[in-house]
């Protein structure tokens, strides 16, 4: 069965790509047994991604640090702000490509994208609610949301639980996947001009010199960019470095008392510098943060799991000192055995610089700061800022085949495990009203 | 030293298994002291033929202290030995020290020599342990496995069964040791067998790590890395806990899942805890 959603000029780029068929550069996207694509399913966790009534001041949802305008980020932010002004300690991840993260968060304290969701609504520093109460009672009652999810899962009034409103976000996200970029056309499209001479020797010092590749892993036919691990490279944990041991008994007491980790690492900035650790309890893990993915990290600054490193060049520059960030820093005890001064020129830095720049997804290439988004819909909060898409022609640089025309959108119903993406940093069709 | 400094409970001392130097060098035995120094518990040392070779043990010594002791702690009593002792007529035919360290250093070398505890200290050891009870719990830590394995490699001390039948009458004894740089435990009556595994070697090897200034002894023989993207895969430390009178290994190690191996009272011998059944073993390579 096919159906045909007739749609306003905002969304140019949404076609039915199943995910056994990825952008250039990324695998098949995975996906739960349990939880299967479809398109309603999808364009419901999109409205709950931008739907800030689900917070403790009606003003913060997903979509405040994860703004499809800065690749799903809240760049400039350091860290992110939650209600009533309220900062956390951790600089806001891209959600794109998270679908192929093996575990959630900077620290992977959620294994799933599933329940990674469920974390943010309750964090007294960004959703702020006491607890899920509140936002079950909004969707439960608001006749929109509860229309969708009976078409969803066939389920009404407190069948509606956390479960499902995670598997709903997790299937959106899950669409948010972005490849393609100038090193993926050329490093697996066979476009020897899709990098330039300045990119390439980036490039190579990124696979030899400069060892990037050992944590931030790129394989023979796909690049996701990382190793799914968790290392301490000297970010933060640097500078209070002599009181770690007390901190990580403190942290284990408190622990076993019961204090929510989740919580603990976003209010106390001390204690989320024990990254891994404050998950696993293993004193090997201490300071340890996940290896995040570098697709359109250079639309994804600051940097680093506490946001402290401005620009790629001073990322760089501190992997080229042994981790730390200026000279006269002192690496800390815990540092991953991997990280040692990597002895790099000002020109080599440079060229590392331009291969990152070089890791953007077209999606992302034109993205600008606007405040132009007259969709008058009202869940999408119009004066947000929306990305802007790149022409026709630009996308079309690319060896792959263009996606739908302009101005339609087709989704072909999923059959037999066939799923969908959808288009990044655009309200969905969906929400423009038949 | 870092990561043992944050265990909890808090271990009451810190052993380590010898080869704190790579040939036998004062500015390797100091710069390993060195390294060792932020550990914050008393920490006895066992000797390695990498410390020994080269002066005989001299300045290991004037650093460390003797070559072969005991003491008693909380109930237990504890003994380190030098099991990397040789013949004197292989010790005194070689021109110069360091042609000696060398050859000892080398894996593999037909011109080695096989270690053992030696006549002088199994008459100490004798006497030592005649005045401890036989219910006595008793430790002994050693650099090379009282036993036999691979006498290509010295994981072999040449009269292990010696030093066993001085051993053997204790109700519960446990020897722990060094030098192989992997997993392994036995039991053979009532000796139970654990080693430890080495915080070095496999070494750093990307060409990068030479290029900031490094004190790390000369590497005589590279190894391979299970894991050549992970440089510290193959290397660990254990915490030791002994509280049953028997030692169970806590294994921490880098990169890689940590491991248990404790003594199994209903089997009568240490067993890993997490590789020991049959279907949950990783299969043997069997290409490569």
């Amino acid at each position: 069965m096919k159906f045909r959603l007739s749609i306003g000029a905002m969304a140019l780029l949404v076609a039915g790509v199943p995910l056994a068929n990825p952008p250039l550069g990324l695998p098949p996207v995975p996906v739960p047994a349990d939880n299967p694509q479809t398109p309603e399913k999808i364009a419901l966790g999109e409205r709950i991604f931008h739907d800030k009534r689900l917070s403790a001041t009606g003003e913060v949802g997903c979509v405040s640090c994860h703004d499809p305008a800065m690749a799903f980020t809240d760049s400039p932010k350091r860290v992110s702000v939650g209600v009533n002004g309220l900062t956390g300690t951790r600089n806001a991840p891209t959600v794109v490509n998270a679908a192929y993260m093996k575990s959630q968060f900077w620290d992977g304290r959620e294994p799933s994208l599933e329940t990674q969701s469920h974390q943010p609504f309750v964090n007294p520093v960004e959703g702020g609610l006491e607890n899920h109460a509140p936002l079950l009672a909004v969707v439960r009652s608001d006749p929109d949301y509860a229309a969708a999810f009976q078409r969803v899962y066939g389920k009404a009034g407190e069948q509606i639980t956390m479960t499902e409103i995670g598997q709903a976000i997790a299937s959106f996200e899950r669409t948010l996947i972005a490849g393609n970029s100038p090193f993926d056309r050329y490093h697996y499209g066979g476009d020897p001009r899709a990098l330039n001479d300045q990119e390439r020797r980036g490039f190579d010092l990124y696979l030899n010199k400069a060892r990037c590749v050992s944590c931030h892993v790129i394989e023979q036919d796909q690049a996701l960019f990382t190793d799914n691990a968790f290392h301490n490279v000297g970010v933060g944990i640097n500078q209070i470095q002599d009181e770690i041991p007390p901190l990580a008994s403190a942290f284990l007491e408190a622990k076993r008392r019961g204090a929510d980790v989740d919580k603990t690492v976003l209010t106390d900035p001390k204690a989320s510098e024990l990254g891994r650790f404050a998950v696993t309890d293993d004193i090997s893990t201490v300071g340890a943060f996940k290896t995040p993915t570098l697709r359109n990290v250079a639309r994804t600054a600051p940097y680093m799991h506490d946001g402290s490193l401005d620009t790629l060049r001073e990322v760089v520059i501190h992997y080229n000192l042994g981790g730390k960030s200026q000279e006269s820093d002192r690496v800390n005890p815990y540092l991953s055995g991997g990280i040692r001064p990597l002895d790099l020129s000002e020109p080599e830095i440079d060229d590392l610089v331009a291969f990152l720049e070089a890791l953007t997804s077209p999606e992302f290439a034109a993205t600008t700061a606007t405040t132009t988004s007259p969709t008058g819909d009202e869940d999408h909060e119009p004066s947000t800022v929306t990305a802007q898409l790149p022409e026709a022609g630009e996308r079309d640089r690319s060896d792959r085949p263009a996606a739908a025309e302009p101005g339609a959108v087709e989704l072909r119903q999923p059959e037999s495990g066939l799923h969908f993406r959808l288009p990044l940093g655009f309200p969905h069709p969906t929400h423009q009203g038949d | 030293m870092a990561e043992t400094n944050l265990l909890s409970p808090k271990p009451d001392f810190v052993l380590y298994g010898g080869d704190i130097a790579q040939l036998g060098l004062k500015e390797e035995i100091d710069h390993g002291l060195e390294l060792l120094s932020p550990l914050r518990y008393k920490t006895y040392h066992a000797l390695g033929e990498h410390d020994y070779y080269l002066d005989l043990g001299e300045y290991w010594e004037r650093r460390i202290g003797p070559q072969y002791y005991s003491f008693d702690h909380k109930g237990v009593h504890f003994v380190v030995l030098n099991s990397i002792l040789t013949h004197d007529d292989w010790i005194n035919k070689w021109p110069t020290p360091m042609d000696r360290m060398m050859t000892m250093a080398g894996l593999d070398n037909p011109e080695g020599s096989p270690f053992m505890v030696g006549d002088k200290q199994r008459e100490w050891l004798r006497r030592d342990l005649a005045k401890v009870a036989k219910t006595t719990p008793l430790v002994v830590l050693s650099h090379s496995p009282l036993q036999k394995i691979f006498r290509n490699w010295n994981f072999w001390t040449e009269d292990a069964e010696q030093v066993q039948a001085l051993l053997a009458p204790f109700e519960r004894v446990s020897v722990l040791y060094g030098h192989v740089h992997q997993i392994q435990y036995n039991q053979i009556g009532n000796i139970s067998f654990n080693s430890a595994m080495a915080t070095a070697w496999p070494w750093p090897y990307p060409e990068t790590y030479a290029q900031a200034p490094s004190h790390l002894p000369v590497l005589t023989v590279p190894m391979n890395r299970a894991d050549p993207f992970q440089e510290r895969d193959a290397t660990g430390w254990q915490f030791v806990d002994i509280h049953s009178g028997r030692v169970a290994l806590n294994y921490s190690l880098n990169d890689n899942g940590n491991r248990v191996v404790a003594y199994n009272a209903a089997t009568g011998q240490p067993e890993d805890q997490g590789f020991q059944p049959a279907d949950a073993r990783i299969p043997p390579q069997t290409h490569y």
